[in-house]
């Protein structure tokens, strides 16, 4: 593997998991969003040496034998979804957001949403679906 | 018989695109992966302007894994969508700092773009022109001295040689000037807008395939699949059918991919390379670089009033930047031109809307199409002259606003099924307490203030404006909706399959929209663009239902020995008026229909149907009269901020956007198109502004420097109200209200920071820098402001 390969490059050319999108290469929207060991970290900034023996989850891990996930269901029923692009990004922020603080108050939810870009929304839905996923999660 | 009532039409159906979206299944254009596909990158002028006097190729095509290098001198084609100004890549010269220059392909990007940086482009500066008012000078620098030799669309456009003008629009009503210098009070006023980036979060990205025997096949993110057939086939000289333009999923557009973009340049990288896939993708940073952005706008607006409070005249010069290229800024300033008036009556009104060619990246549609900024004028002037007549700015407008009986400033009559704008007022300054003191702020050094503003849009779209689709039925007795209007995240795909469910008589789940337009698959549309797609497109459908219920009539008729006339269609089946138990089930129709003893008779059902604009004319050269819109949409907003005037900072408090929708045909999405486009106007009025430096260079071409709203940057509260009043020739009454949300909220802003501080600001942003230093030029303390 190159030593410059990002992981974002890693996860979307070499494991052709293209859920996961570049939008900027430069960590500033979001859109690349994984979760490495837990963790959302934006993949076009680390590089995919830094991932060698942790664990990565993208959105494709999301779903479980093919039932959308709360989080999942929370932002189709919403309205939270529109051109879809920035969606990746937003449900794995969410669910790092989620796994690290179950209970979060709304204050929580936009602090952990606020790096993730989304042109189409205005981000209410948005934050709607993840106070719904983390309602329910309860 | 009669009508029955909506079952699936008006409900919030959810979309069903959303779940491939969040299972990271739908795939966009750069998700392809084809085999033997090639990667390009460009090159990129360093000047706004400069004779390029020779590019040396030899270290970038020595680069491992190159295929191809191209430069301007390969390429003898222009392009353009009114007016044929630009190349596929800088011929001779370029023209704004951003301009591609080269182009390389190879079979990794890294590749491509380390060749890229090997290319040694020897360039001679040329002195260059950055603002439009001094572009439109005589003697002025020309961007493009050979404008005069350039094909355009004629009759609807009006580039004038040896000047920097693309495009003169003029609309003439009465005599301003004589009512002008005849009205009780007087009022002039000029406004700025700086250029801004649509900032779709899927970069511009195409790829194409140059095949043998003349063909292209292309994958694009676009909203024009049959516009970029079109564009390709003049451009290249194929015929249409050569050309076939698939669309994937579109991560947002807002007009920024309408009309050609990056396939002519994937197109000749490809055969360039013996016919191999090409993919050319934008980085973030050439999206706001290279890529066509919003046209600024210089406004300067005369406003004439009776003592009585009546408008008596309006005369405006709107000079817009249109950049280096003409692409749709000419048609901006014509649309713009003709709502450029605001949704008043007015008996006497004169616009020269400009459309100047500068040295600086050019201008396109974005959401809006120049209606957000000719309106962050007009609503301000008209603020300003209630003042001057000591007149509650709600009271102001509603004594003006059109009503039955007035016509518009092209001279169209304004009936009710233009909607109630006055309604749109009063609902909108009703939800923020318009009359009302607001509350006392939360600091001392805060102030509080109320806004209104008015807006309106038509689809500024071509008189012959055509689209079409087919519905075909399946063995199961669902249905399959085929279009070519794109559904970018706005969510019409869905509205059609309402509209579908409802006109088949089946249920909504039964209905799909089948994802990804190809030009050798699914029916002609126009383009995606202008809030006209669920209007058209909506129509279309219903004529296809209608087409599918009379193929299935037909079948059932002679299956069922009952004639046409006496069958009903709904609930998935066809009967007999009055015996629903003798109904055939359209899942026993929808391939043909078999008698016991094994004879056949009709066929897959598939049903056509279809929409074109009607009564449009194009306007008069001279005065601008004529029927330029299918459909008009009103409009108001109203806000309440608070102003801190220590940092300058704007926090909206509430915003209450209401809009005449004729029929909400999906409440969920229509809510949510609203708030996505309120906070987008939001971006326009607080933050977004593209700054150059001397050289015409862009500073701020990153999300680090270009900031558009975040979760944290949303107002306390918004109120989105939608009216019903029908447009007649809408379907269930319906218009479109995908770009007016947007329009007219840095107006209604900037009204309420005047009621705030008492300080008039003119131009866009209104960033807290700005903010601060008008309150440090006002002079007043800030104590005494809050």
């Amino acid at each position: 593997m190159p030593a410059g390969m990002t992981l974002l490059e890693f996860v979307r050319d070499r494991l052709h998991l293209t859920g996961t999108k570049e939008g900027c290469g430069i960590g500033e929207c979001g859109a690349c969003t994984v979760l490495l060991d837990g963790k959302p970290v934006t993949a076009c900034l680390v590089l995919a040496v830094e991932a060698d023996g942790g664990s990565v989850e993208t959105v494709e891990g999301e779903a479980a034998d093919g039932e959308l996930s709360l989080l999942q269901r929370a932002f189709v029923e919403t309205g939270a979804v529109q051109c879809g692009f920035c969606t990746p990004g937003m449900i794995m922020s969410a669910r790092g957001l989620l796994r690290r603080n179950p209970n979060p108050t709304d204050d929580e939810i936009i602090e952990a949403m606020a790096g993730n870009l989304c042109r189409c929304t205005g981000y209410e839905a948005i934050l709607a679906a993840v106070r719904i996923a983390a309602e329910g999660g309860r | 018989m009669i009508p029955r009532e909506l079952r699936v039409v008006g409900t919030p159906v959810v979309r069903e695109d959303a779940v491939d979206k969040v299972t990271g299944a739908a795939r966009y254009t750069t998700d392809l992966l084809l085999p033997g596909m090639l990667h390009a990158a460009i090159l990129t002028s360093p000047h706004a302007s400069a004779r390029i006097v020779r590019i040396d190729t030899e270290l970038a095509r020595a680069v491992p894994g190159v295929r191809a290098v191209l430069t301007g001198a390969d390429l003898d084609v222009r392009l353009g969508l009114y007016l044929r100004d630009k190349r596929i890549l800088a011929r001779d010269v370029v023209r704004y700092q951003g301009e591609a220059v080269a182009a390389v392909a190879a079979d990794t990007l890294d590749a491509a773009r380390t060749a890229c940086r090997l290319l040694r482009v020897e360039y001679e500066e040329l002195p260059a022109v950055f603002d439009p008012r001094k572009a439109v000078e005589p003697g002025a620098l020309l961007v493009h001295p050979d404008l005069g030799s350039y094909d355009h669309m004629r009759g609807v456009f009006f580039p004038k040689p040896g000047s920097n003008v693309a495009h003169h629009q003029k609309i003439r009503k009465g005599d301003a000037a004589a009512a002008l210098a005849a009205s009780d009070v007087r009022i002039e006023a000029s406004f700025d807008n700086p250029p801004v980036q649509h900032v779709p979060m899927e970069t511009h990205a195409a790829i194409a395939q140059a095949l043998t025997g003349g063909r292209a096949e292309i994958w694009t993110s676009s909203q024009s699949p049959y516009t970029v057939r079109h564009l390709l086939a003049l451009a290249f000289g194929l015929s249409h059918a050569a050309v076939r333009v698939h669309v994937p999923y579109v991560g947002g557009g807002f007009g920024g991919k309408a009309g050609l973009g990056l396939e002519p340049l994937a197109y000749v990288l490809s055969k360039a390379c013996g016919g191999r896939p090409v993919q050319v993708s934008m980085s973030r940073e050439e999206e706001f670089n290279t890529i066509p952005s919003r046209q600024g706008l210089y406004s300067t607006i005369r406003l004439g009033a009776s003592r009585d409070a009546r408008l008596t005249a309006l005369e405006a010069t709107y000079t817009w930047d249109a950049g280096a290229y003409a692409d749709y800024g000419v048609n901006v300033g014509r649309a713009a031109a003709y709502s450029g008036a605001g949704p008043y009556a007015l008996e006497h009104c004169s616009i020269d809307s400009y459309v100047v060619y500068t040295n600086k990246v050019y201008g396109t549609a974005y959401r809006g199409f120049g209606h957000l900024e000719v309106l962050w004028g007009v609503e301000r002037a008209i603020d300003q002259m209630a003042r001057a007549l000591d007149l509650d700015p709600v009271e102001f407008r509603k004594r003006n606003l059109l009503k039955e009986g007035d016509t518009t400033i092209t001279g169209e009559a304004f009936t009710a099924g233009h909607g109630k704008p006055i309604e749109c007022l009063e609902a909108a300054a009703k939800a923020i307490e318009w009359g009302q003191p607001s509350a006392p702020p939360s600091d001392a050094r805060k102030v509080r203030g109320k806004g209104v503003a008015m807006l309106h849009k038509a689809p500024a779209m071509p008189t012959y404006t055509s689209c079409a689709a087919i519905l075909k039925l399946d063995e199961d007795g669902a249905a399959d909706v085929l279009v070519s209007g794109v559904d970018y995240g706005q969510g019409t795909y869905t509205v059609l399959r309402q509209i579908a469910a409802e006109e088949l008589g089946i249920p909504v789940e039964k209905v799909h929209v089948t994802w990804e337009c190809d030009t050798a698959m699914t029916p002609y549309d126009w383009q995606t663009v202008a809030s006209r797609f669920a209007y058209m497109g909506g129509n279309a459908v219903i004529e296809a239902a209608a087409d599918c219920l009379n193929q299935l009539r037909a079948v059932a008729s002679q299956a069922l020995a009952v004639p046409v006339e006496r069958l009903v269609c709904d609930n998935e089946t066809v009967f007999p008026v009055g015996e629903p138990q003798r109904a055939i089930p359209y899942r026993a129709l929808a391939l043909g229909y078999t008698f016991a003893n094994g004879n056949s008779i009709g066929g897959p059902v598939i049903g056509h149907g279809r929409f074109i604009a009607t009564g449009l004319t194009n306007l008069d050269p001279e005065t601008g009269q004529g029927r330029p819109a299918q459909f008009w949409t009103y409009g108001a907003h109203a806000v309440e901020i608070e102003v801190d005037t220590e940092t300058g900072e704007i926090e909206v408090l509430k915003i209450a956007t209401a809009l005449d929708a004729g029929k909400v045909l999906n409440p969920l999405l229509c809510r949510g198109q609203v708030i996505g486009g309120i906070v987008q106007g939001l971006g326009s009025a607080l933050h977004e502004g593209f700054r150059f430096d001397d050289k015409g260079r862009l500073l701020n071409p990153s999300f680090v420097d270009y900031k558009i709203p975040t979760a944290k940057d949303l107002p306390r509260e918004i109120v989105p109200i939608l009216l019903e009043n029908p447009q007649p020739g809408g379907p269930y009454g319906a218009r479109g209200v995908a770009e007016h949300p947007m329009i007219s909220v840095p107006s209604a802003i900037g009204n309420a920071l005047y009621d705030a501080l008492g300080i008039e600001f003119t131009s866009l942003p209104l960033s807290p820098e700005r903010v601060l230093e008008g309150i440090c030029a006002a002079g007043t303390p800030r104590a005494q402001l809050a």
